[in-house]
């Protein structure tokens, strides 16, 4: 089986003399979700927008499972859910009619319409109001239905712009779960967001970009590791003892720790080395010397540190 | 939320024939519920409403000398009112709006061609302006009947000629609405080019000019009108009109054979349908 793909080459974005992207390569390939980092205007939505045929590139190619989207729209969009800042949907539709049209445009067929659009509400909370018009909803209500119709039939492919924008902290809590969902099946999440947290807790990869041109890409750690000021991740622990002087000891002494640092009275953040590997050895050590570890995860603020290092200088 | 994704659905995207017929259904269905379309329905009743009045009370000679004279006074002055009319309300900003209510970004992130969209939505447009049309014709065949006892058969012919300037109307709205990315400005632009520039250049290149203006859209549309006419009139006319003192002006009034109206509407139908439709294939969503 071939895994989805979505592949850049050289792709180029003119707008008279300001450039939006310059050449830009980046290969994603696999089951996984990326997150696409960079300050506004470094060239983020105009990336996914060429990927979607909202805008042309001025040069370069952008494929689909190795499909130019530019030359085949419809061979290269025809497993992929869109998402793209936030829709408006004709007004005087219903959700249900709203779905059902994208539902019969990605070719679901028309016994199967009804359970498909019943389905992908259900999952974005939506169902009791599928046959509300859309005109009466509100703004998290819409970018609902935007989800839903971006899932709408069971995409290899999901380009997201900013997903839980305009949404409340429980709807945004509750499409960060649908894209975990997603990412469990053979499928490839590509999806640009100012939320650092966000990126850190659904993401796999990342691909950092500015002034269009792409600046890093690949695993959170190791972007992590290798942009950060200090080469390390951190990572935060959580014991069910009280930190002492002695934890703190012990825990320097741990091979692949180059710092610690109390945060509470049970937890502590370790600055650690080596990758995933450095961290799943420093994991196993923890739990041999017996310090009562009862959490260990990446800290959400490394990728956020690291972001900040690297677009200092953007304003 | 738990629920995990348990829909499996295996699609094949549909040919653009059929996505055409899907953006015209729910596009048709947005139109005939919008607030727009309860008004336009109003305007054209109120419009059969006061003819009707009109004729009943005052009988005008002019409308009741014969069935032919009925129908060219009643119809032929009114009807390309409503068309231009129906044609910005369901065409002025039916592709300037994919932009500016960014309803295109709900779409053409889809895998469906541009063009699927815009014809899909210029037949929803063209349906639902025809039941304007449709409406006054049956306004316009009661009173008829009424009168008359019947219909005469340049009526059927000025009705078909009345349907193609309306797909003209709409391709030309669509067209300027595909030009403007904000819905207001394709709104007026349409209104303004439609209702009076057109009109004014057809006179101003026949009456100062001498020119026959057979490439203004309006003049091919005189046909609509001219078919009712007993007897059709000629093509070039030339008038000496009295001034003061003995002295006369010259005016030269042109009129569109068939041909050359169907012609000149059929040309306009598919130059601003093609532009309008290249336009949007190559306009951006920025």
């Amino acid at each position: 089986m071939t895994l989805p793909s979505l592949e850049a080459i050289n792709l180029t974005k003119k707008y008279g003399s300001f450039t939006a992207l310059s050449k830009l390569n980046l290969k994603l390939e696999g089951s996984k979700c990326v997150g696409f980092l960079g300050p506004n205007g470094a060239g983020k939505t105009t990336t996914l927008k060429i990927f979607t045929d909202m805008i042309r590139p001025t040069g370069g190619m952008a494929l689909i499972n190795g499909i130019d989207v530019n030359k085949e729209k419809k061979k290269a969009l025809k497993s992929v859910g869109v998402l793209i800042e936030t829709p408006e949907i004709y007004g005087s539709l219903s959700a249900r009619e709203a779905l059902s049209m994208i539902a019969e445009i990605k070719g679901i067929s028309r016994a199967s319409v009804r359970k498909s659009v019943e389905d992908v509400s259900e999952l974005v909370k939506m169902k009791g109001l599928l046959n509300q018009k859309i005109k009466k909803m509100s703004k998290g209500m819409k970018q609902r239905i935007n989800i839903a119709a971006a899932i709408l039939g069971n995409p290899e492919i999901v380009i997201l712009d900013e997903p839980t924008s305009g949404l409340d902290p429980r709807g945004m809590s509750e499409v960060r779960d649908i894209i975990k969902d997603l990412k469990k099946e053979n499928r490839l999440i590509f999806m640009s967001s100012h939320l650092l947290s966000e990126v850190s807790e659904i993401c796999d990869d990342v691909a950092m970009i500015n002034h269009g041109k792409l600046l890093a890409y690949g695993p959170i750690e190791k972007i992590v590791e290798k942009f950060s000021k200090v080469g390390a991740v951190e990572v935060e622990v959580n014991l069910f003892r009280p930190v002492t002087g002695d934890t703190i000891d012990r825990l320097r002494n741990i091979k692949g720790v180059r710092s610690v640092k109390k945060v509470d009275s049970k937890t502590v953040l370790l600055q650690v080395i080596g990758g995933l590997k450095g961290q799943e050895e420093v994991l196993s050590r923890l739990v041999r010397i017996k310090l009562g570890i009862v959490g260990f995860k990446q800290s959400s603020s490394a990728l956020e540190e690291t972001y900040l290092s690297m677009f200092k200088e953007t304003v | 939320m738990a629920q995990k994704l348990k829909f499996e659905e295996k699609t094949i995207v549909p040919n653009s024939f059929y996505h055409i017929t899907i953006m015209m259904l729910y596009s048709f269905l947005e139109y005939v519920r919008s607030r727009r379309f309860f008004i336009l329905l109003l305007i054209t009743i109120a419009i059969g409403m006061l003819l009707t009045g009109v004729v009943a009370y005052y009988r005008p000679q002019s409308f009741l000398v014969s069935e032919q004279s009925f129908y060219a006074n009643w119809w032929g002055e009114t009807v390309t009112f409503i068309i231009i009319l129906s044609a910005v309300f369901f065409g002025g900003d039916a592709i300037s709006g994919e932009f500016q209510n960014k309803t295109g970004y709900f779409l053409v992130g889809n895998p469906i061609r541009r063009s699927s969209i815009y014809l899909g939505k210029f037949l929803a447009a063209f349906c639902g302006a025809l039941i304007m049309l449709l409406v006054f014709t049956a306004m316009t065949i009661g009173n008829g009947l009424y009168y008359f006892g019947g219909v005469t058969n340049l009526f059927w012919e000025s009705l078909s000629f009345s349907v193609l300037y309306l797909a003209t109307a709409i391709g030309m709205t669509f067209f300027f609405s595909s030009i403007f990315k904000t819905n207001s400005t394709a709104i007026v632009v349409t209104i303004i080019l439609m209702l009076f520039v057109f009109s004014l250049m057809q006179s101003l290149v026949a009456n100062l000019a001498h020119y026959e203006p057979w490439f203004i859209v309006t003049y091919g549309a005189q046909i609509i009108n001219n078919v009712l006419m007993n007897p059709y009139p000629p093509s070039t006319q030339t008038t000496a009109a009295p001034l003061p003192h003995g002295q006369s002006i010259t005016v030269t009034s042109y009129n569109a054979t068939v041909p050359e109206g169907l012609i000149i509407m059929i040309g306009y139908f598919i130059v601003s349908l093609v532009t309008g439709l290249i336009l949007f294939e190559h306009k951006e969503f920025n």
